[in-house]
């Protein structure tokens, strides 16, 4: 097991950030890069990780489970996380989460049979004034959403 | 004060501008003047420190620690690397400033971050940026590029002899991280677990040598500071709270969105400028300072001014100035429940108070909003908040008890009436 040569060259610039003794502090960013190019965090990847960064597998798992936009399971090929923390529960978030779900016929947690989503319970993005959003695969955010807008999207997403 | 307010502004202002991210507009008006002068004129560092406590900067992070303060616990004389740190990290509920000032004006966070790290004799400065702002991770490493290419960074900085450099570090979803030494931790590449204090970071911080960290605002306040004067950012605020702040306000209001306002304005002026309760409904409650800050009614919030004294004063804080607006559609149950998962979800789960105290409050309000209440469990709640507050490593088991104790406090019948009929008083 390995990764592309440009996921380890993004990796290599993560690297370069830190200390010359300090390279577990490019940790996160090294399985968020793993994670996009293999869709979720095998073991074979994290220890892969692991090995690249001089570091026991144990404390890159520790990191690994800690965070929570991690995936540490095969998951849709997309994510869709909405937050339903209070500033955007007032706005609606509930019922934008009740459509997707009823729309995806899944619950929070669940993937689609065929695989392609997957729906997450968010906490605050850091974006509550743009509520109701969501985050596609843990780096595309979308806002202002409603059935309309969601409909939209997941037309989007093949 | 004239609604809305049309004053200066210290850290959004470039959103008057065609292309407010730009280096050229920055530079144009007047970004990078105060680095530069302050290099060329090799201003000592206790001089900096001086205008910072003058300006009654406090700490736009929640605490609203004086700044100047900070910054001279530094050791002055220690010879090994030193850093600073700044905090993008946002995760508390209504809170979504920060990531304005990165994506509208990096290059004013940038040019505080470079003063921070002169003034405290750092070689090197980190920004925590939060997890799931993702494409503000990339908007900031393309500005420091070109702060880096236009010579604001890296070697022999404007031709100074001194070396400075800034790098972003991505989050990857954890609101404790927002705790300082948590995010420490989460920077060396481990879980993001709060350390004892003390040692404070000023004295062992990132990598075990002495950090500064401070707020996103905060240190995009320096510049402003820098260039116009201490006195000049404390008479565009009130005494004891310099400055314009930017409060992020959310909820039930007609357009919620962050309006940078100075401190001390009332709070009626703020929800007028937000457009006011939306659908001409009555307010009920608002959460001045961010999920952690406990609750205040109505009545007791329109008597507010926006500034910590005022709402330090009314019984809340003004935390990182996020504004949780709640009509009298809102069930402060259900809204109660909702904070108590969070806290729940989030405890780190070192401490036994906070690991166990937020589980056992959140599942105890949970049976009140299902109809499944008892009639001891509101004694129950705060006896459980009372044994969490103050018995843990970081402040975040005293943010989780926050608004179980003034919800309850301040809307207890609402809690009654649940227990009692097994339903709803306000029926949203
Ligand atoms: C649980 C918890 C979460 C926090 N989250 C943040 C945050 O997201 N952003 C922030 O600036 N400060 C946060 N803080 C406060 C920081 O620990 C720290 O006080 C602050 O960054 C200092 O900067 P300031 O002095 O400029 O305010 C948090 C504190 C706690 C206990
Ligand atoms: S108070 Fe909670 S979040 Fe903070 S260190 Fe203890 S267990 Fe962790
Ligand atoms: S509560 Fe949803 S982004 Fe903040």
């Amino acid at each position: 097991m390995t990764l592309s040569a440009e996921s380890l060259a993004q990796i290599d610039k993560e690297i370069a950030k830190y200390p010359a003794d300090q390279k577990q502090s490019a940790v996160m960013a090294a399985l968020r890069i793993a994670q996009v190019e293999k869709g979720w965090l095998a073991p074979e990847t994290i220890e892969f990780v692991a090995a690249y960064l001089g570091m026991p597998a144990i404390a890159v798992y520790e990191v690994a489970t800690f965070y929570n936009m991690y995936e540490l399971e095969p998951c849709g090929r997309h994510k869709i996380t909405v937050c339903t923390n209070l500033p955007c529960q007032l706005q609606g978030a509930d019922k934008v989460a009740d459509y997707l779900k009823q729309k995806l016929g899944i619950d929070f947690g669940e993937t689609t049979p065929d695989g392609r989503f997957t729906l997450r319970e968010g906490e605050c993005f850091g974006t509550c004034g743009s509520g109701p959003l969501c985050l596609h695969n843990n780096h595309k955010m979308h806002t202002h959403l409603s059935p309309e807008v969601v409909d939209k999207l997941l037309d989007e997403l093949k | 004060m004239s609604v809305p307010y049309t004053g200066p502004k210290v850290c959004l202002w470039t959103l008057d501008h065609p292309n407010p991210a730009a280096l050229e507009t920055y530079v144009a008006n007047g970004g990078y003047a105060a680095l530069k002068k302050i290099l060329a004129e090799k201003v000592p560092a206790e001089k900096i420190i001086e205008e910072v406590k003058l300006s009654a900067l406090r700490g736009r992070g929640g605490a609203g620690f004086p700044t100047g303060l900070k910054w001279s616990f530094m050791p002055r004389n220690y010879d090994g690397d030193k850093y600073v740190v700044c905090n993008t990290d946002e995760g508390e509920p209504g809170t979504f400033k920060d990531r304005d000032i990165v994506e509208f004006n990096p290059h004013q966070l940038i040019e505080g971050m470079i003063i921070a790290g002169y003034t405290l004799g750092a070689r090197a400065g980190y920004n925590y940026i939060h997890g799931e702002i993702f494409e503000l991770y990339q908007s900031w490493e393309k500005a420091l590029e070109e702060a880096r290419a236009a010579g604001y960074l890296g070697k022999n900085i404007c031709g100074s002899g001194w070396d400075f450099d800034l790098h972003a570090h991505h989050g990857y979803g954890a609101y404790v991280c927002g705790e300082e030494t948590a995010l420490l931790e989460s920077l060396e590449g481990k879980k993001g677990q709060p350390r004892f204090k003390p040692p404070f970071p000023a004295s062992y911080g990132l990598y075990g040598k002495p950090t500064t960290i401070n707020n996103t605002e905060t240190l995009a306040s320096i510049p402003w500071i820098m260039r116009h004067g201490g006195q000049a950012f404390l008479d565009l605020g009130k005494p004891n709270n310099g400055g314009t702040k930017i409060f992020s306000i959310s909820g039930h209001v007609n357009k919620p969105g962050n309006y940078e306002i100075p401190l001390g304005t009332p709070f009626g002026d703020l929800l007028e400028m937000a457009g006011g309760v939306r659908n001409g409904h009555k307010l009920k409650a608002v959460i001045p300072g961010g999920s952690s800050a406990p609750v205040l009614p109505a009545d007791v919030m329109m008597a507010c001014t926006l500034d910590f004294d005022s709402i330090a004063k009314a019984g809340s804080m003004l935390g990182s100035g996020a504004v949780i607006v709640m009509d009298e559609t809102t069930c402060m149950v259900k809204a109660l429940e909702r904070l108590s998962y969070f806290y729940y979800e989030e405890s780190c789960g070192q401490c036994t108070p906070c690991r166990e105290g937020t589980g056992w409050m959140y599942r105890v309000i949970k049976r009140i909003e299902h109809g499944e209440g008892r009639p001891e469990d509101l004694d129950l709640l705060m006896n459980v908040g009372t044994n969490i507050a103050g018995r843990t490593i970081c402040a975040l088991g005293d943010a989780a008890v926050g608004p179980v104790q003034s919800f309850i406090k301040h809307f207890r019948k609402e809690f009654e009436y649940h227990i009692e009929h097994k339903k709803c008083l306000v029926g949203s």
